[in-house]
């Protein structure tokens, strides 16, 4: 009942205002009242901010020569596409993003086909596996690094230590995580974060599908893994993509950890971490805001598509 | 068909019942491993906290070592109190949510009872604002905010956290109003009941536990916070994560410190989660997972 009502919602959305006359008018103005503060203060607060950064990377702006503001031309953006360190930065965020999105999903659906299963503490497990993403992350990232990966007493080498002395060996390894392996650091902490939120958006989709086609197929002497590839799977799509998506939107932006954990060195410097340095240490507002520019015409060839998804899913759900 | 399926559940267990039964077991047991391995590093923040600066940075670790409340007691009166950025940092979420919530809930009522036209064009801007990277727009702020003496001043953070969170927050009280059954609706105007009083009796019920839901999330983000709050906040309106970034410069053993530092941040949020845990998928979907 509900749907059909969504479906007719959806699509007489165009018909009041349709209606001619000054009264349909007022009407359609009444019913849009509701909308305009929210409207309204989203353009003001996001929309003029870019118009401002879009300007001033036309600019020759450096707050430390404040005397030798003016018109740049096109210089800002040469310098950010010839820049090594900015190149550098897209890569570093491309191998973020796409190792934290890729790692988790992989995990999360795991944990979810686990705890699609009925068992005892089935509830105990999922508490559990929620925690790590309600950690302050900024307190996430500092836990890492310094109760984890420590060299002298983390976590980590500590249990290192504890296993070799278990045999008998009192030489372990005590690796230098983050030295040794920065970017991989990074990532393992978001990883730890986002598992849960890729499990939970997985679990959901799990939970939703149909049970008696699946008994049916098992009935007609279908094996489990031909169960998961050719119905669980194809039905988790969409739930895979949603949160590959919203997962790839929050993780591009990622400044918590990489500031926390390597403060952008060992080629650990993404792009919001990158742009952070021009603007807050090298005070180069011009670069700065050519650099955002770059980043935000990338983000919006990449969010049309990112976009295009959502809307299909949300026909999907209106047209349920 | 349907016969076969209700039989179906009763015979099938009986076939297989003992390879199924051990297989089950070892899935319940690999379901608790992996739990326990994503929930050890908060247990081990919790207990390293719990333990005296030498204790806690022992090698291999002295996980039985006695327990000590030393850790807090440093943190809350040690060096720079923490609690003039604790309560920015609860100012900033609450107020923030509260502003979110008044203009969202409006937006998302002509997004979804009363739909305007085109209304998903404009529930898709809202998102694609979520989508442009935040940094893109931290320097006119900042340079807008210098230049009106708005620098570390809290109403600052709580203006650009409210525009962080209102996407969320229109996408998720969208999805919550739409639950609303529309047959409901029809019935309270054809009673003659007014705006007001289909607002309380009718929609408040329904999407009571959404609209909390949408609170608790927005504060989790607007406490999660640090890239603009580092940036336009110094010593007056500094919050709690720029707190914690700037906690780890003393020398010397700290870690037990820095644990439970890092503990009291991280409660306000546990708590909010593990409360909006049910409606936790469907908020953090935009309200397109159920």
């Amino acid at each position: 009942m509900t749907s059909v009502a969504e479906k007719t919602k959806g699509r007489a959305g165009a018909s009041p205002a349709q209606s001619p006359g000054a009264l349909s008018r007022a009407t359609a103005w009444i019913r849009r009242a509701p909308l305009l503060p929210a409207l309204i203060f989203m353009i003001v607060v996001t929309q003029l901010p870019f118009v401002a950064t879009l300007v001033i990377s036309f600019m020759d702006w450096n707050a430390y020569y404040p005397d030798e503001i003016g018109f740049a031309g096109v210089d800002n953006f040469r310098r950010v596409f010839t820049d090594v360190n900015m190149r550098d930065a897209v890569w570093t965020t491309i191998l973020l993003t796409v190792g934290v999105v890729l790692i988790s999903l992989v995990l999360g659906l795991g944990i979810a086909l686990l705890l699609d299963r009925k068992f005892r503490g089935r509830g105990a497990v999922r508490t559990m596996m929620i925690a790590p993403f309600l950690v302050v992350p900024v307190a996430a990232a500092l836990l890492w690094k310094h109760a984890l990966y420590n060299p002298e007493y983390g976590l980590f080498n500590g249990a290192l230590t504890w296993v070799w002395k278990l045999f008998g060996s009192d030489n372990p390894p005590q690796p230098d995580w983050i030295s040794n392996m920065p970017l991989w650091s990074v990532i393992f902490a978001l990883v730890w974060q986002w598992t849960p939120f890729m499990m939970l958006i997985l679990l959901a989709g799990l939970q939703g599908r149909p049970l008696d086609v699946i008994e049916a197929a098992r009935i007609d002497g279908a094996s489990g893994w031909q169960i998961f590839t050719s119905m669980t799977l194809p039905h988790l799509r969409q739930y895979l993509e949603l949160g590959a998506l919203l997962g790839s939107i929050y993780i591009v932006q990622n400044f918590d950890a990489v500031f926390t954990i390597t403060s952008g060195g060992l080629g650990t410097a993404n792009l919001p971490y990158t742009i952070y340095q021009i603007f807050y240490q090298a005070h180069d507002y011009g670069r700065a805001s050519a650099a955002a520019v770059v980043v935000v015409i990338g983000t919006i060839i990449i969010a049309t598509f990112a976009l295009r998804t959502v809307s299909s899913l949300f026909k999907q759900e209106e047209g349920r | 068909m349907t016969t076969q399926t209700a039989t179906a559940p009763r015979s099938a267990p009986q076939a297989v019942p003992k390879k199924k039964e051990r297989g089950g077991a070892w899935l319940t047991l690999l379901a608790w491993v992996v739990g326990i391995l994503f929930v050890l590093p908060v247990v081990w923040l919790v207990l390293t906290s719990l333990h005296s600066e030498a204790d806690a940075a022992q090698n291999p670790p002295a996980v039985v070592a006695p327990l000590t409340l030393d850790g807090y007691r440093e943190f809350f009166s040690g060096g720079a109190s923490p609690w003039p950025p604790l309560l920015n940092s609860l100012t900033a979420s609450i107020v923030s949510t509260a502003i979110v919530l008044l203009l969202s809930f409006p937006a998302a009522y002509a997004l979804s009872i009363k739909p305007v036209r085109k209304w998903t064009d404009v529930l898709f801007f809202f998102l694609s604002t979520k989508m442009l990277p935040v940094v893109a727009g931290l320097l006119p702020l900042y340079l807008f905010a210098q230049n009106t003496g708005l620098l570390d001043n809290i109403w600052l953070l709580i203006v650009f956290y409210t525009a962080m969170n209102l996407p969320i927050a229109v996408w998720m009280m969208r999805s919550f109003l739409s639950e609303v059954p529309v047959e409901m609706l029809e019935a309270a105007s054809m009673d003659g009941a007014g705006l007001a009083k289909t607002l309380r009796s009718v929609i408040a019920p329904v999407v009571m536990p959404g609209i909390a839901a949408t609170a608790l999330i927005c504060f989790i983000f607007s406490w999660n916070e640090l890239l603009f709050a580092r940036v336009l906040t110094a010593t007056v309106a500094e919050t709690a994560p720029v707190f914690l970034t700037s906690f780890v410069t003393s020398q010397g053993l700290f870690l037990a410190q820095l644990c439970a530092a890092a503990f009291v941040v991280s409660l306000p949020v546990l708590i909010a989660g593990f409360a909006a845990q049910d409606k936790l998928v469907q908020g953090l979907s935009l309200g397109s997972v159920k």
